[in-house]
């Protein structure tokens, strides 16, 4: 016997999350099965709608959408569908995150650079380079991938509208390769370390470098639990706005967000399997019967009647390649590409590349389509990077395009539903 | 005001940096200029096989003989740069069986030791080996690290009063009557002071002219030596052939791996670290500084060897590079076939050849050989110089080899994770503890190598703000991400001994650098983890904007601050 639900979604991330929400939210019984942990932990937690066209940074990312090539998610959802579906989300992120519908922020980050993005969570609120307030930047010493005074030193040389001094704090209690989680963890807690409770510790280190600047950013660890509360006391404690800075993984605000979305799914009724890959697909009359997760050796069935397939882009498995050719792995849906592996990347670093484009195209029902243009399987549908066409880290649009195809395809499928 | 000295060496390869060692130990003063950092060349680009001679032992017994010398020599006083991992030889259903015999004999003709070992004995050593291997040849060979070994060769050098100068580009040689008399080079403005002086990776030094006067001028450049050749208005046949090479993410032999065969390409498999090399190729190229580098040669590399060790086939390559052999044809032999070149090398005194005193070429040969190279080199200088010295570096150990029990101690002492503290100890010889020893925390920086640093730092201190050759000292960067999580961590370590200008420019350079290799081992779960490198620099960072926005009209959400 197969477990039977309305909607499977296939990938656990953020765009599988949001469409089983929205799927949920639309009235069917949803389960999302999910293979390993998303792209998400990866991610800086920031949610980018679109930062830059053709390399030019936008203020306004609705108005920049309009300039998306053809074959870009947006250029199939349109405008008003991104918009519908940003203003939906927000109401899941509730406080958590803040940012205005029509103007991108620039957040400044661990590496001294300033990024675009549309929603930001609000414990970097207090740090956007728009605000002309003085700042200082803190690191800890045994956290090599920060070093506050060369990033100060960086966004002095990038021309930020306030004056930015970096300093450097050592915490003795704390072992020498700590992790950022493990470090948010000691936060949460409040534990004691080195005959002092860790806030209080930080509160002081931090206090031994400030020199009454307004406001002290500081990198994304202060727990993964109650950042708000953290950043209150040290805030408090300081007399000054205390912020978090942005990192490279592992991200803590990117967990934080997937335990926002897990209890989300949660209180929707949504039922999460984790850890069970996908690998067999039966179909039949252009339809998908039902496929099949492997766990511990045995072979689980899952049917429903509409599929997501929100597997991801290169990151996530979404999409793969061998030496010669790119392919998405799990129903064989139709990939185009440049023929020649020489042309998959440029010869430097910055790009322009077509490896980041790669994923398979879809109509406007959010189905992948095959080279003649005819839906793969009419109740298969893909959201999020498992899709094609959009340069996501150069447009800062990975979130963005997640949410509105993941809320996209959700509905759709939820309508679709032979009842 | 020029710079004297008796002699000048130009190029930081293996043999240059060998004979800058030789010339400074016998009391010669010896200048050495590099136009990138050392090892910029083929040296820093090459499989890392310290050969046992068995390679060569039929169809070149001379280059042979030189090979397993100097890889006795080597394995004494450069221990801590070479992991004895030996060799094998290994026969497939394809390949004449006879040969086996023939290599063996051959060999031993030569005197290089050898075991032959049925297919079932070779897998006992190299588990992974195909099950169809017939018999195979054990033999001598080892991995060597080119990197440590020309920085060790350096250190002794200034050690006895040498200078190396790296970033420095010989633009023209002077001629003054029928003898060389010295070089003009470019200099960027020297470590520390680097700006954004490009290194060679990115064209040509520019920076200051500096003259150097000096009693004999050696060209060391090696595949470039026609070029400086050239510059003396003398012709030097040089023929560059390049080879392909391709870095796996796990180090699926711990012996080197070769194909028992007469010749060919993509035949050999060398362990290093927590990699192991595949290679080569061998074709010939008119530019060593422009030339086609193909994915269809990283495929062949691939697809061949797999033959031998057939998980090849699934594993992850992580970044692939090409160098440039420098080969020397005599005059009047007009070889087509690049591999029928022969590796001997060929010490030219251009006053005998050209009529041009005070100037000697020391071309071909191999990286093996190059303690041979600078020796024969030497003997010639000094016998011009009338310099009467005999030459010991046969015998004295390299900087860093004495005294391995010591390490061992650094282990416990410095209270480091295992792997990292023995990777630490094997990069810095007998200067661990002097590094290692601060109060300082110490976080591993590069967690794939397991850097710390306290390395890197060690490293800065001594390359200036030139990530590239801290990579090169270090192994950080090097691993499976290639950088991706760790090339900003490394950066850091700039940071305040140079400032913020200097620092971003030598990270950029750094990224340059890994791309170069990494973009040709682009499928797989590397072009996964490239993605991922590429997110991160740019959704997360948006390392590659550089705008001057109006800031007023980017306040999505700001709250009035007071
Ligand atoms: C380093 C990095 C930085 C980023 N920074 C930003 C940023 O600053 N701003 C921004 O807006 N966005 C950013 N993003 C993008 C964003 O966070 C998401 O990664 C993106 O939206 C893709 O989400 P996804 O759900 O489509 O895929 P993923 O998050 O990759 O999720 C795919 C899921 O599917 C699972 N899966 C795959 N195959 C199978 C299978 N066969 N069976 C079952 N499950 C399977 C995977 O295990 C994974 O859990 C960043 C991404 C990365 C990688
Ligand atoms: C693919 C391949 C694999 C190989 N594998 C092995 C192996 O496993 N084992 C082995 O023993 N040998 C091997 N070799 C051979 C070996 O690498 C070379 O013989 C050796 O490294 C040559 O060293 P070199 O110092 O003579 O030349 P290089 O290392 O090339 O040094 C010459 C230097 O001169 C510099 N230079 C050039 N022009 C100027 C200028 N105008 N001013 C200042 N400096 C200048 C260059 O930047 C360069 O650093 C291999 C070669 C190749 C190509």
């Amino acid at each position: 016997m197969a477990i039977e639900d309305d909607v499977l979604v296939i990938g656990g991330g953020l765009a599988g999350m949001t469409a089983a929400l929205a799927a949920a939210a639309a009235g069917s019984s949803v389960r999302v099965v999910s293979k390993a942990e998303s792209s998400l932990g990866h991610a800086s937690g920031l949610l980018d709608v679109l930062g830059r066209i053709d390399g030019e940074l936008v203020s306004d990312p609705y108005r920049a959408i309009a300039r998306v090539d053809t074959d870009h998610p947006y250029a199939m959802l349109g405008t008003d569908r991104v918009r519908q579906a940003m203003d939906w989300f927000d109401g899941i992120l509730g406080d958590a995150y803040t940012g205005d519908s029509h103007t991108n922020a620039l957040v400044p980050t661990i590496a001294g650079t300033v990024t675009p993005t549309a929603r930001y969570p609000r414990t970097m609120a207090a740090g956007l380079a728009s605000d002309d307030r003085s700042t200082l930047l803190v690191d800890i010493d045994r956290m090599p991938a920060v070093d506050a005074p060369l990033a100060a030193a960086r966004l002095e040389a990038a021309g930020v509208p306030f004056s930015v001094r970096g300093a450097s704090i050592t915490m003795p209690g704390l072992a020498t390769d700590i992790t950022r989680s493990h470090f948010a963890r000691l936060v949460d807690r409040n534990e004691t370390i080195a005959d002092e409770p860790i806030r209080d510790q930080l509160a002081a280190a931090i206090a031994s470098v400030h020199d009454g600047e307004a406001r002290i950013g500081f990198p994304a660890v202060l727990g993964l639990e109650q950042p708000a509360v953290v950043i209150d006391y040290l805030s408090a404690a300081l007399d000054a706005d205390v912020f978090e800075l942005p990192t490279d993984p592992p991200s803590v605000p990117g967990e934080r967000l997937t335990r926002l979305l897990e209890a989300a799914l949660d209180d929707a009724g949504v039922r999460m399997t984790a850890g069970v890959p996908i690998v067999d697909v039966n179909a039949a009359d252009g339809r998908v019967r039902d496929v099949r997760g492997t766990h511990a050796n045995t072979s689980v069935p899952y049917r429903a009647d509409q599929y997501i397939l929100a597997t991801g882009g290169l990151v996530g498995g979404g999409v793969v390649a061998d030496r010669s050719t790119v392919h998405e792995p799990l129903f064989g849906c139709h990939v185009s590409q440049p023929a020649d592996r020489a042309d998959w990347y440029a010869d430097t670093p910055a790009g322009p590349h077509a490896f980041p484009r790669f994923g398979v195209h879809t109509d406007h029902e959010m189905r992948p389509l095959e080279a003649d243009g005819m839906p793969t399987f009419v109740n298969l549908r893909a959201a999020g990077a498992v899709i094609g066409g959009a340069d996501f880290p150069a447009q800062h649009a990975g979130s963005g395009i997640s949410i509105a195809t993941g809320w996209h395809a959700g509905r759709r499928a939820a309508e679709a539903i032979d009842r | 005001m020029p710079v004297h000295t008796d002699v000048l060496v130009i190029g930081g390869g293996s043999t240059g940096c060998g004979l800058a060692r030789d010339l400074a130990r016998r009391g010669v003063d010896v200048v050495l200029l590099e136009r990138g950092h050392l090892t910029q060349g083929t040296t820093g680009r090459m499989h890392g096989l310290l050969h046992s001679g068995a390679r060569y032992a039929d169809t070149d017994p001379e280059s042979a003989r030189a090979c397993i010398a100097e890889n006795r020599i080597l394995k004494r006083i450069a221990a801590h740069c070479i992991e004895p991992t030996g060799g094998l030889f290994v026969s497939l259903p394809d390949d004449d069986p006879s040969y086996v015999e023939e290599k063996r004999d051959a060999c031993a003709a030569c005197g290089i030791p050898t075991t032959v070992l049925t297919g079932a004995e070779a897998r006992e050593r190299a588990p992974y080996l195909t099950p169809a291997a017939e018999a195979a040849i054990a033999v001598p060979d080892a991995a060597i690290d080119p990197f440590r070994l020309c920085v060790a060769n350096a250190l002794d050098a200034i050690d006895h009063g040498a200078r190396i100068e790296p970033h420095t580009e010989v633009v023209s040689i002077r001629r003054e009557g029928g003898a060389v008399t010295g070089v003009a080079a470019r200099q960027a403005r020297g470590p520390g002071d680097r700006g954004r002086a490009p290194t060679y990776s990115q064209g040509p030094v520019r920076g200051d002219l500096v003259q150097y006067r000096a009693d004999i001028v050696v060209n060391a450049t090696g595949a470039w030596a026609g070029q400086l050749a050239a510059m003396a208005g003398l012709e030097l046949n040089v023929r560059p052939s390049k080879g392909a090479m391709t870095v796996m993410n796990v180090r699926q032999v711990d012996t080197v791996v070769n194909r028992c065969r007469p010749k060919g390409d993509a035949d050999i498999i060398v362990p290093h670290e927590t990699t192991a090399i595949l290679g080569t190729t061998d074709e010939e190229v008119m530019d060593p500084d422009a030339f086609d580098e193909q994915p269809a040669a990283v495929d062949r590399l691939i697809d061949e060897l797999a033959a031998l060790v057939p998980i090849l086939a699934q594993a992850r390559s992580i970044r692939s590079f090409w160098g440039v052999r420098p080969l020397y044809e005599p005059p009047a032999r007009r070889t087509t076939d690049p591999t029928d070149i022969s590796r001997a090398a060929h010490l030219i005194d251009h006053g005998h050849r050209d009529g041009l005193d005070g100037f000697l070429s020391i071309v071909g040969g191999k990286f093996t050989t190059y303690r041979q190279m600078a020796e024969e080199t030497a003997d010639l200088v000094c016998e011009q110089l009338s310099v009467d010295a005999t030459c010991d570096t046969a015998e004295a150990a390299l900087p860093g080899s004495e005294d391995p029990e010591r390490l061992d101690d650094g282990m416990d002492r410095f209270g480091l994770r295992s792997p990292v503290a023995r990777r630490s100890q094997q990069r810095l010889g007998d200067r661990t503890q002097a590094v290692l020893d601060g109060k300082a925390v110490n976080p591993a920086v590069c967690t794939c190598e397991g850097v710390t640093r306290a390395e890197v730092r060690d490293a800065i201190a001594s390359c200036g703000a030139d990530l590239n050759a801290v990579r090169i000292r270090t192994r950080a960067t090097m691993g499976t991400c290639q950088g991706a999580f760790c090339a900003f961590a490394v950066g850091n370590d700039l940071h305040p001994a140079h400032d913020e200008t200097t620092a971003t420019a030598a990270l950029d350079e750094l990224l340059d650098e890994r791309w170069k290799g990494e973009r040709h081992a682009l499928w797989g779960q590397h072009l996964a983890q490239a993605m991922l490198g590429y997110a991160i620099r740019g959704a997360t960072y948006d390392w590659y904007g550089d705008d001057e926005p109006d800031w007023t009209a980017f306040a999505g959400g700001a709250t009035d601050g007071d």
